[in-house]
């Protein structure tokens, strides 16, 4: 049984489709990285999770269980931390974490305090006077001190400085180890790829790519430039190259091109056959990754079917 | 460099985009209400015989002093409109103001939206000044609109200008007043229940001066007020320190913006304790931490009201029993003059002690619209025992405030008057009434179960209830218009008698309403 999975999830809010047909599948122990632009139904997705919205159709089940019916009872198995947390003005970070732990079952004291700590985090100051990154950590600690089997943290990191983003990623791996299932909403593509052992992105409130990061990566084009004692004609015919360009003077002969992962093979054997003189290869960053997955035109993602199949992608190339 | 107040122009457009509704209804609710009590009053009063016999009720009568200060010029209609109206109406422009200016100026900056206005070329006393320039244009709005109206009523002009300005006076003392706690507090919310226990005791003083004719009537804004005299002799010496006053405020206010840090206060935040305590943790535990600040200070002020109110109750039966007008004004009718003003006061109590629970229930939504009630929500807590935790609290503040009303009211009748057979009826005057607020109360509910981006229409309802147990009579409410407010459902004691079968439909109507609402809270989109 998965920990999370939502299948053609559809939201509304007037005529805004927040959500259109989200896909998302999260397995027990797994800590999934769950990216997209701004507005891209990601907080949305969250609180459908939390039972706070009731989707307009599309199956969603938590643990195996209905987030909006039995939304208490599935709360005591996860712990949740919002990207802009608010808190009550008049009390203080220390009663807030207690409040809140309570609420949840109980919380671990020895925890809380080791936390408190390792956050440099002042628990009698009122929340009026907490910084956005403070305020950060009071939902962190409350969370963190919980024993939950499930992590829902919408950009939990958002105003922490990069010492306590580290510590935040020493968390995340404890709580990993002791087998705890995380969905990590994130926009700092390092800490994903520090911590995630897969990735959905979404767009549009629907799934676009979904998968391990060598996955992705596998699923995206590598930029290469050969130089070779023919003219390497033959590359054109392969299939999956993008933005071919020759250069052919007397002596030189250089080429230069993207292709899809798939074609790899058949792309270098062609510019074998031309005799290589040099070559270099380059695989996409992660962040060339997301910036295309966040900006192509993603017009032909719901014929692809299911997420983890490649979808077809634009004919617009990555700008580099 | 540049002017300190340089940008004020792009925020004044800023508060009349956001404030195009609310402002315009305070400027012209207030003046609708003084227009229609004016009306009303040349209706009841139009021969010398009955203003003869209202100079000679009011003139004796404590406690119309102490709510509408020292009776001046009211051998004539338009002193008896002056006096019947202004009290109301001051009160009113003075809240207006005290909101307006908080709203605009400390309640800005504590959400931190005045810090991305600041950021821009903005003077350090561009937000106050354009919160002041507002105030000060709505009160002049006021003035001018009730002088107008007063005027057009038939009353002398110069008077009814005269009238009018001391309104705009009030407003220009309050706004300034509002101003200078702005720069004090570090909330929004303290800065309103600082200003608005400043209005209460300068209401108090001038009422409670011109109950003994002493000097203290002088000393209060709303002394001033009256001493203009607008329809006698005016004396337009008053309002020197109407708007000295003003001037005072507005130096100050500036004097303290440029002595402290944008955000903070004057008032050191206090640190808060490392650990919840025991009670903190369930849903009634938090709901009695969140309304246990708004809960006190109403039950303060709710007492020490209705203790004056009934410390008076001896005063009334001797000086109202032989003038059946002032009996008609507190809308009585028949029987003992004294069951009529404890019957009309616990009336006026109980409706202002509504606002309690109107607000208290509306926090609820307050809170999902900050993202508090979503943090909540995401743990173990299931949204029924959320809603119903703080409902409860709710429901329990509410009946001990309306008891605390009629206990209160009795005893300090009782005491003044060595009165105590009494206690039960004047006691279980204000008890009865607890139907008709849970009606609103659930009212409120209903509203943010399925209507919660309207909640606070609940407001409008309590407005409404408010005004017709205050001024129905006065005004002349038809019935059906009457019959909409829940208090005209359920029975006056000690003045009729009572049936428990209204107050019995009315708590199924009041708890049907909360179910519903309820309901509607589980089913619903939360945030």
């Amino acid at each position: 049984m998965s920990a999370i999975e939502l299948h053609q999830v559809v939201k509304t809010f007037g005529h805004v489709r927040a959500l259109d047909g989200l896909e998302l599948t999260v397995e027990p122990g797994e800590v999934q990285g769950f990216l997209g632009p701004n507005g891209a139904g990601k907080s949305t997705t969250m609180r459908v999770l939390l039972g706070l919205l009731r989707p307009d159709s599309g199956q969603a089940t938590l643990f195996g269980g209905d987030p909006w019916h039995d939304a208490a009872d599935l709360h005591r198995r996860l712990a949740y931390v919002p990207g802009d947390v608010a808190l009550w003005p008049n009390l203080s970070g220390g009663e807030v974490i207690d409040l809140l732990g309570r609420m949840r079952g109980g919380l671990d004291l020895t925890r809380r305090a080791e936390l408190l700590e390792r956050f440099e985090l002042d628990p009698t100051k009122k929340a009026r006077t907490y910084s956005k990154g403070n305020r950060q950590k009071v939902a962190l600690v409350a969370a963190l001190a919980s024993d939950a089997d499930l992590f829902l943290l919408d950009e939990p990191t958002s105003g922490l400085d990069p010492l306590m983003e580290a510590e935040f990623q020493r968390c995340i791996h404890e709580i990993k180890d002791r087998g705890a299932t995380v969905l990590l909403s994130s926009h700092i593509l390092a800490e994903v790829e520090a911590l995630c052992d897969r990735v959905s992105i979404i767009r549009a409130g629907a799934t676009v790519q979904s998968g391990t990061l060598s996955d992705l990566r596998q699923r995206t084009r590598t930029n290469i430039t050969a130089e070779t004692s023919r003219p390497a004609t033959a590359v054109g015919a392969v299939e999956g190259i993008h933005g071919l360009e020759h250069h052919d003077d007397a002596n030189h002969h250089r080429v230069s091109f993207d292709v899809d992962s798939a074609h790899l093979d058949a792309a270098l054997s062609a510019l074998g056959a031309a005799g290589i003189l040099s070559l270099t290869a380059h695989p996409p960053t992660l962040e060339e990754l997301f910036l295309r997955e966040y900006g192509d035109d993603v017009g032909g993602a719901a014929e692809g079917g299911a997420p983890t199949t490649a979808h077809a992608r634009g004919t617009a190339g990555v700008p580099r | 460099m540049s002017s300190p107040v340089v940008g004020t122009h792009h925020l004044v457009r800023l508060i009349l985009r956001r404030d195009r509704i609310r402002l315009p209804l305070w400027i012209l609710g207030t003046t609708t209400l003084v227009a229609g009590s004016a009306q009303s009053v040349l209706a009841l009063y139009d021969t010398p015989e009955k203003r003869a016999g209202y100079a000679a009720t009011v003139e004796a009568s404590g406690a119309g002093k102490l709510m509408n200060g020292i009776p001046y010029d009211v051998d004539r209609t338009a002193g008896i409109v002056a006096y019947e109206t202004t009290s109301t109406a001051t009160v009113l422009v003075a809240l207006m103001v005290v909101f307006l200016v908080v709203r605009h100026t400390r309640a800005e900056e504590e959400s931190g939206r005045a810090e991305l206005l600041r950021a821009t070329v903005t003077g350090r006393h561009a937000a106050t000044a354009a919160a002041v320039l507002v105030a000060a244009v709505a009160s002049v709005l006021v003035g001018m609109l009730d002088a107008l109206a007063l005027g057009g009523l038939g009353l002398p002009w110069a008077g009814s200008f005269a009238h009018g300005i001391s309104l705009t006076g009030i407003g220009l003392v309050f706004t300034a007043l509002a101003a200078a706690v702005a720069q004090v507090t570090a909330s929004a919310r303290l800065a309103l229940g600082i200003s608005g226990a400043v209005l209460g005791f300068a209401f108090l003083v001038r009422g409670v001066g011109a109950v003994g004719d002493s000097v203290l009537a002088r000393l209060s804004p709303f002394g001033w007020t009256q001493e203009l005299r607008p329809f006698g002799e005016v004396a337009w010496v008053w309002l020197a320190p109407l708007l000295l006053a003003a001037v005072a405020g507005l130096a100050l206010t500036a004097y303290l913006t440029v002595h402290r840090d944008a955000g903070a206060g004057l008032i050191q935040p206090r640190p808060g304790n490392s650990h919840a305590s025991a009670s903190l943790g369930t849903p009634v535990g938090l709901a009695l931490r969140l309304q246990r600040g708004l809960w006190i200070g109403w039950a303060t002020g709710l007492v020490i009201t209705a203790a004056l109110f009934g410390s008076l109750g001896k005063e009334v039966r001797s000086l109202l029993a032989d003038n059946p007008e002032m009996a008609d004004l507190i809308a009585v009718g028949e029987g003992d003059v004294l069951e009529g003003f404890f019957a009309y006061s616990a009336l006026l109590l109980v409706a202002v002690a509504t606002a309690f629970s109107v607000s208290a229930v509306l926090r609820l939504r307050a809170e999902e619209e900050a993202g508090r009630a979503e943090l909540v929500l995401s743990t173990a807590l299931p949204r029924t025992r959320w809603l119903v935790g703080s409902l409860a609290v709710t429901l329990v503040a509410t009946i001990v405030n309306v008891t605390l009303i009629g206990v209160a009211m009795a005893t300090a009748h009782g005491v003044v008057g060595d009165d105590w057979g009494s206690f039960g009826s004047i006691a279980g005057a204000a008890v009865e009434l607890l139907p008709a607020t849970l009606v609103v109360l659930g009212a409120a509910v209903l509203l943010l179960g399925w209507l919660p981006r309207w909640a606070g229409l609940a407001w409008a309802v309590f407005a409404f209830a408010l005004i017709e147990a205050y001024l129905g009579d006065l005004l002349r409410f038809p019935d059906w218009l009457s019959a909409l407010s829940p208090f005209s459902h359920v029975p006056q004691s000690p003045v009729e008698a009572f049936t428990s079968a209204p107050g019995i439909v009315a708590l199924a109507v009041a708890f049907v309403a909360i179910g519903v609402g309820a309901v509607g809270v589980r089913l619903r989109d939360i945030g």
